[in-house]
């Protein structure tokens, strides 16, 4: 086991003459405080994925009854990922690495930038996985070869003499050693990234329809407005389908309305968002946008005539002969009839001479539904141009980048932690009685001491056959 | 040859090698699990063979995309990192007996996505949010994080079959020593939780980049942070005194449980914006 997978046990014991701040030091300084708060934090976090997040009231007394409700609101459960005592979890977190990370820093210091290198040549001559294998050659001429290959092996090379022994040790990687510490740092970067998006940043939607365009926007958790620095403009939508139905693009075409000036027009599409002064809009939905007019057709079942005209919504005309008045009164993308959704429906208003008026529907795609109601006129949208409404997500967050930077962080220090060690090394070149010469290969690592062995073995023989060749 | 027929032939051959590590366990003849490796190494090919034609085929459709992006797509790569990372240890540790407990998952996962009726195997197209050279990045590294949590569950059980001192000749004896199990347990479970935190990050930023939001909390996305919480308490457990052998691999096995759930649990049990694994 490497020497630092014990942090405990160089962790001071508490004694009873301890300051109160240092009790609460070590406190924080604790490794299985760590573990609790990680256990909680995955517990808790179950809750929100099994019990309905950001509903509406009803539907909580709906789904699990008054009693429950009430609990879940003094929890704040309905949205506990932001609920005080899970940021007071995280924070707990945060303390702790910190004190942890300030106080085994300062303890390793001085091991991760030593004043001078020093080695203690017993710990390595007397460990397990020591290699040692015979030369019959010039001590002198060894030591030099071994240094060389050792030079190129592992890095600069540290001399020392004992005796008639020449001892030549070589490390790398020590900086490794701060991996663990740059994961840690990595944590608190990520969640400060985050605080920032939370207090600086909002996140909002807006639907505009094909044509229009406004400067504000609707948070998404309190549908407050925020008014941008700018206006969008939405010149069109478009959407694509695969044969098979399935959509295969969305697509807005923007312009940035700046001073009442145009600045710059760009397409926008699922996965490429515009970013623009720290702004950024996302394609997000689409609907069918009210239209503004619609091609009616009037058949009058009297006289057999039909008429058809463009009537914009809001709009009354007179009906044939001095019948009454129609107003097309708007429009309705799904048409619930019966349980039968009829698709896009326009509504109207007849008012018939000396009756009471009444209102019809009007869908698009069932051009002879109003002639079933067999009055004397039966009306029919025979065409209308279709607009869409596109919705956007418009999101500002300063912290993405401290994010951003954690993620990097976090990777890195991770690699390095698992996949690099701090290696030391050391030959032992020993002349013996009858010219014969020992050489002595020995290693330490923080890390796998079983990488360490395997390792050993495969430099043994390669400095081994260097040595024999040369 | 096509790629339904590449990756049935290779759920048939990782049925085999199944078989002959099982035969290795029971009848205690080395050359099983000599036959078994090749024939794992066999359905290997097959898995990797059967993967890229389905590429290919999917330009032929004229949808070009990678296959990664549905169930049973992610079921077979599913199996394709766990064989890769088997062999992968098997080659540098030399220790054969305990492909008996992966290679039971590896076959699973590819039959389950051949016969459970289910789970489709048709080539279709791809949503816009998934068209994303992100989705690529995060969906092969999630999986080898997954399949390094899978060998870590292997070895985790041989602590609950394999007494400490086992007799001379008995058949746990084959199985590798305590301490090499602590060990490659451990050089598993880190990196599972390297290419998990990849996983985890990829996909935050293609969700950055697809919806403005990096981070949810979509069940998927808070199950597979739960995922990594477990095994940084696993991580942190181990420096602690006591917490080595059975106890820990306890937790090992508690991690891949909510892999598990992660990828299937909450498919089936719970709604969100994954609609894969
Ligand atoms: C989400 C939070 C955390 C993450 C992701 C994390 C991650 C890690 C990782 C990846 C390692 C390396 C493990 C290994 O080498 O096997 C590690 C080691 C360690 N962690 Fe954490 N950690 C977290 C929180 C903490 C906290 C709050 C403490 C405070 C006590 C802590 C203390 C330590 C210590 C003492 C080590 C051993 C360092 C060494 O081997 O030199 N960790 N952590």
């Amino acid at each position: 086991m490497p020497w630092n997978h014990k942090p405990e046990n160089e962790r001071k014991k508490l004694k009873k003459q301890d300051s109160i701040p240092r009790q609460i030091w070590v406190f924080f300084c604790s490794v299985k405080l760590t573990v609790y708060t990680l256990v909680l934090l995955a517990v808790t976090s179950i809750i929100g994925t099994v019990v309905l997040q950001n509903g509406a009231p009803q539907q909580y007394v709906d789904l699990y009854g008054k009693g429950i409700y009430n609990l879940i609101q003094v929890f704040q459960i309905g949205d506990m990922y932001h609920a005080w005592w899970f940021l007071l979890l995280l924070l707990l977190l945060c303390i702790n690495i910190t004190v942890c990370s300030v106080e085994r820093l300062s303890l390793i210091w001085k091991t991760i930038f030593p004043k001078q290198l020093r080695f203690n040549p017993d710990r390595f001559l007397k460990s397990r996985t020591k290699q040692t294998f015979v030369v019959p050659q010039d001590a002198q001429k060894l030591a030099r070869s071994s240094e060389a290959w050792l030079n190129s092996r592992v890095g600069q090379v540290h001399r020392q003499k004992d005796e008639n022994t020449f001892l030549l040790y070589s490390e790398k990687g020590r900086w490794t050693r701060l991996g663990v510490f740059v994961v840690h740092a990595s944590v608190l970067l990520l969640l400060a990234g985050a605080l920032i998006g939370a207090v600086f940043g909002f996140k909002a939607n807006v639907r505009i329809d094909e044509g229009g365009r406004t400067n504000q926007v609707f948070t998404a958790r309190t549908r407050e407005p925020v008014t941008l620095d700018f206006t969008i403009q939405c010149n069109e939508f478009e959407v694509k389908f695969y044969d098979t139905g399935a959509p295969e693009d969305f697509r807005s075409n923007l312009t940035i309305i700046e001073n009442g000036q145009e600045s710059f027009t760009k397409d926008i599409r699922v996965n490429h968002p515009l970013r623009y002064k720290g702004i950024n809009i996302f394609q997000s939905s689409y609907g069918t946008a009210t239209p503004n007019a619609a091609v009616v057709s009037i058949v009058d079942n009297v006289t057999g005539r039909e008429t058809t005209q463009t009537i914009r919504i809001g709009e009354t005309i007179g009906l044939p002969d001095d019948q009454g008045y129609f107003l097309l009164q708007g429009f309705l993308p799904h048409f619930d009839f019966r349980n039968n959704n009829l698709g896009e429906t326009f509504f109207g208003k007849v008012d018939l001479a000396n009756k009471q008026g009444f209102q019809i529907g009007l869908p698009v795609k069932f051009p002879t539904f109003d002639k079933m109601r067999k009055g004397r006129f039966a009306f029919a949208v025979k065409d209308f141009e279709k607009r869409y409404y596109t919705g956007l997500q418009v999101t500002k967050d300063p912290g993405v980048w401290y994010v951003y930077a954690g993620f990097i962080l976090m990777i890195l220090g991770c690699w390095v932690t698992f996949f690099m060690s701090h290696q030391s090394f050391l030959i032992a070149v020993q002349p013996q009685a009858g010219g014969q010469v020992t050489i002595h290969l020995a290693g330490k690592t923080n890390r796998s001491a079983r990488d360490m062995k395997l390792r050993l073995a495969r430099m043994a023989a390669q400095l081994e056959n260097q040595l024999t060749k040369g | 040859m096509n790629s339904s027929l590449a990756l049935s032939s290779a759920t048939f051959i990782y049925g085999l090698a199944t078989v002959f590590y099982i035969g290795f366990f029971a009848f205690k003849k080395e050359i099983l699990a000599r036959t078994g490796f090749f024939v794992l190494a066999a359905g290997l090919l097959l898995n990797t063979a059967g993967i890229g034609l389905r590429w290919v085929e999917s330009y032929q459709m004229g949808y070009g995309r990678a296959p990664f992006s549905n169930m049973y797509e992610s079921l077979v790569f599913f199996s394709w990192t766990m064989a890769m990372l088997y062999i992968f240890v098997e080659l540098k540790y030399r220790e054969q007996g305990f492909g008996v407990f992966i290679s039971p998952l590896i076959f699973l996962a590819i039959a389950y996505a051949s016969f459970d009726p289910g789970i489709s195997s048709r080539i279709n197209p791809l949503i816009p949010a998934l068209k994303s050279n992100w989705l690529i990045a995060h969906v092969v590294t999630c999986f080898l994080g997954y399949a390094g949590f899978a060998v870590a569950f292997g070895l985790s059980i041989i602590y609950f079959v394999k007494p400490k001192q086992p007799d001379k000749g008995a058949i746990a004896s084959r199985l590798p020593a305590w301490e090499l199990i602590d060990e490659l347990t451990y050089q598993m479970v880190v990196f599972g939780f390297l290419f998990l935190t990849i996983g985890i990050i990829t996909g935050a930023v293609w969700a950055n980049s697809a919806w403005g939001k990096y981070w949810s909390w979509d069940p998927k996305e808070t199950w597979s942070l739960i995922t990594w919480f477990v095994y940084a308490i696993f991580m942190h457990l181990r420096l602690m005194r006591g917490w080595q052998g059975r106890n820990l691999a306890l937790v090992s096995i508690a991690g891949f449980m909510a892999v598990l759930f992660t990828y299937f649990g909450v498919n089936f049990l719970l709604s969100g914006l994954h609609s894969y694994g």
